[in-house]
């Protein structure tokens, strides 16, 4: 019955978007599935995401559904299940990392017909279900150019990088930040903090005051919601440099830039695409769809009052090698901050490269270790 | 309720408790224990107490009608008190009861979400349920639940091996058995060392969650786990099953059934009536030669065995491997529920399988009411808050008084 009802709903789909007429009525809109694991205006990660799905619902033909707060547990199932059966979703983002194994690839099998996109780009070909796909950007695009800003306005040299854990994604946004300030400072380093989890206020606090103490004049970060540490660096009058959503509003006068997500344009793709009657099952959409500046999936957040003309010519002539794919940030010889060669001399590895993706280590000018 | 004296010790200690059980609310007098209130200490020695049968049967009547009464008319009071907080964000109250109704109650689908989550809350409320018997108010939930999941996985994953039900067992006998041990260290820290056991078990959630993280992060690695970092997964025909063809896992049948064994312990067994005696008036107890400190430990060790093995089921039929996702905070709502339920194993089933359709409906609130997210939270609190304030009214009408003798 589910299976007739949504299939029913796809043909509807597929009958609508090949009507000419603009105003197609509401019951033939498509139904777009949002879920985030945290609250909707968390100045992070869910924030980013929410202004994806705000952006969609504006286009003709779409609807959305929301639910914030949901827990990685079997929670995140329910209401998958619910946006389907209730609300006639046909194509779902349950944006949280977590929700993919064993959430989506469990609810992907019962609902062969609704499409599943899932953020973090963990689909394998012929190991998971056909109606699953998975998109992810390469943000650390945008932190490379974040930390030429950085390093161009840093006083001391010493920049700071509070993160969650020590895992690839985080690393290559600390390495490619500090490969970013060392291109235009090279005796900039950059002393990293991990807090163990992705949403730890009262430490990341902490670890943003005693990093200031130390020196520090500029301040990012990879958790969650970098609403405290950008609050904390504001307050004790340092720059910062924000992460997933622009939080300008909460550092008025320190706030250089920062790397932010731009899924209003992710999201409208896919919207374009399934109002099309295009389907991850048949193939027309690809499942792995990835991006970075070039692509519309990143963007840098607006310059703040306090970032030079040095640096924004900089940043700006850093960011069009990247608009033109000749930026390469991972090349050789490249050590780590151990001494060792992690890339040999003559050896480039471009955004795509499959190894960067199991990164373990932390470049040459960080201080910290991901042990 | 076993009333016979089995023992000369027994009997000393019905003579010794009488003033402390004759009273609705017994606070405990104990060195350093909480003062707390325990269930209505009802007849305990009945052939001894002297009150006529029929006056008996009464004052039992009207006692379970306040019992009952009093927390019904607090959920009716906060699920006023929530009406207005909707219609201040701009929803029907009618509409959002009408959409609570839907999600949670109204029909064969609804109940399957609500009997879901409300299976790892039972589970995770006996573990505060139980050791309130012996005047101790532990909320170590989480950290016991987080430590059987983990140790679970690491059971299962050291048999690969044996059959699916092999399997199980061994995983819900490891999940179990740590963590009973680790409810039963704020046990021994409170009996031999007199620490407090609320701020031990609630510190304690920390230390599990923190040996949850390293032990994922580093020695029970799966380094296929990237971003996420994860034990090997249990093998998909190992996992525990959904029951027939519902979207309901045997958790619910293990929190079911924990529940009414918990019940008859704490309530027909003499091991319930040493415990209860405990809570009642620990000197007493240790003037009658009970022995305490066993039973302080046995009970910590039983209520943590059971958040435990919800540990083991969210691995076993939910997760597939422990991480991160372990750690989802079922423990703290299984406080509330044994608050909620005052403590009563069966009222347990009944008030988790509420907040369970609570939490179910909460999605339908943010889809169709568009109310913030943390609206379920703040029902949550009301109820929280409002049941807590009503502990005070017991005894307050004369509706639910003895008569006169």
């Amino acid at each position: 019955m589910k299976h007739f009802l949504s299939s029913l709903l796809i043909a509807a789909t597929v009958a609508c978007a090949a009507l000419p007429s603009p105003t197609a009525r509401a019951a033939d809109d498509i139904t777009m599935g949002f879920i985030y694991v945290g609250p909707k205006d968390d100045y992070g990660y869910n924030q980013a995401h929410a202004e994806g799905a705000a952006g969609v619902a504006k286009l003709p033909g779409i609807k959305t559904v929301e639910e914030a707060s949901v827990p990685e547990t079997i929670a995140v199932q329910e209401t998958m299940k619910d946006m389907i059966v209730q609300d006639g979703a046909t194509a779902l983002f349950p944006t949280s990392f977590g929700y993919f194994d064993p959430h989506i690839l469990k609810l992907a099998k019962q609902f062969p017909q609704v499409q599943f996109f899932h953020c973090g780009g963990m689909y394998v070909e012929g190991k998971h279900p056909k109606n699953v796909g998975s998109y992810f950007g390469y943000i650390d695009e945008a932190e490379y150019l974040s930390g030429i800003v950085a390093g161009l306005t840093s006083k001391t040299h010493k920049l700071g990088f509070i993160a969650a854990k020590p895992i690839p994604q985080v690393l290559r946004n600390i390495n490619s930040f500090t490969l970013g300030a060392r291109s235009v400072k090279p005796e900039t380093t950059v002393q990293v903090i991990f807090t163990g989890d992705w949403s730890m206020p009262v430490k990341e606090a902490e670890s943003a005051n005693s990093l200031i103490d130390q020196g520090v004049d500029v301040l990012t970060c990879h958790v969650d919601s970098p609403k405290v540490i950008i609050a904390t660096a504001e307050k004790r009058g340092i720059y910062c440099c924000g992460y997933h959503a622009s939080q300008a509003a909460i550092a008025p006068k320190g706030y250089l830039t920062g790397a932010e997500w731009d899924w209003t344009h992710v999201y409208s793709y896919y919207a374009d695409a399934v109002k099309a009657g295009k389907t991850l099952m048949d193939g027309s959409i690809p499942h792995l769809v990835r991006g970075g500046l070039k692509d519309g999936f990143v963007k840098l957040s607006p310059y703040g009052p306090a970032v030079s003309d040095e640096a924004k010519t900089a940043a700006e002539a850093a960011k069009a090698r990247f608009m033109d794919g000749s930026m390469v940030v991972y090349k050789g010889e490249l050590k780590d901050n151990t001494g060792a060669v992690v890339i040999p001399a003559g050896t480039e590895m471009k955004q795509q490269d499959i190894n960067l993706e199991k990164m373990g280590w932390l470049v040459e000018g960080v201080i910290g270790s991901t042990k | 309720m076993r009333t016979n004296g089995t023992s000369p010790a027994d009997l000393v200690l019905q003579a010794a408790c009488r003033p402390a059980l004759a009273t609705r609310h017994c606070k405990t007098t104990g060195p350093g224990m909480s003062e707390i209130q325990t269930e209505p200490a009802a007849p305990v020695a009945s052939p001894a107490a002297g009150p006529k049968l029929p006056s008996l049967m009464s004052r039992r009547w009207r006692g379970m009608l306040e019992a009952v009464a009093i927390p019904a008319g607090a959920i009716f009071v906060s699920i006023i008190l929530f009406g207005f907080f909707c219609a201040v964000n701009g929803a029907n109250p009618f509409a959002v009861y009408a959409s609570i109704n839907k999600a949670a109650f109204a029909s064969w689908y609804a109940w399957q979400e609500t009997l879901v989550r409300a299976a790892p809350l039972m589970l995770c409320a006996l573990c505060t349920a139980i050791p309130i018997r012996l005047g101790l108010v532990i909320i170590g939930n989480e950290g016991a639940l987080v430590i059987g999941g983990l140790f679970a996985t690491a059971a299962g994953l050291a048999v690969p091996h044996a059959s699916p039900l092999a399997t199980q067992i061994v995983m819900a006998g490891a999940g179990m058995l740590c963590g009973g041990l680790w409810i039963m260290i704020v046990g021994a820290l409170k009996y031999f060392r007199g620490v407090n056991e609320t701020i031990s078990g609630l510190l304690m959630n920390y230390i599990a969650i923190a040996i949850l993280n390293q032990m994922v992060n580093g020695p029970m690695r799966d380094p296929s786990s990237l971003n996420k970092p994860s034990s090997y997964p249990i093998p998909d025909e190992k996992m525990l099953q959904p029951i027939g063809s519902t979207s309901i896992h045997w958790g619910l049948v293990y929190g079911i059934v924990a529940c009414v064994i918990v019940w008859f312990l704490v309530h027909h067994t003499t091991f319930g009536f040493k415990m209860r005696t405990i809570g009642g008036n620990i000197r007493a107890a240790r003037i009658a030669g009970l022995p305490v400190g066993s039973v302080t430990l046995i009970a910590c060790f039983i209520a943590g065995a059971l958040p435990g093995l919800a540990g083991m089921v969210e691995v076993a039929a939910v997760n597939g491997s422990a991480n991160e996702s372990l750690n989802a905070w079922y423990g703290n709502s299984g406080i509330l529920v044994a608050f909620l339920a005052r403590q009563n194993a069966l009222a347990v089933i009944v008030v988790s399988i509420l907040l369970g359709g609570l939490l179910a409906s909460g999605g339908i609130l943010q889809r169709v009411h568009h109310l913030p997210d943390a609206t379920t939270l703040v029902f949550q609190g009301l109820v929280f808050l409002v049941i807590l304030f009503s502990e005070s009214l017991y005894g307050r009408w004369k509706i639910f008084q003895e008569k006169a003798a």
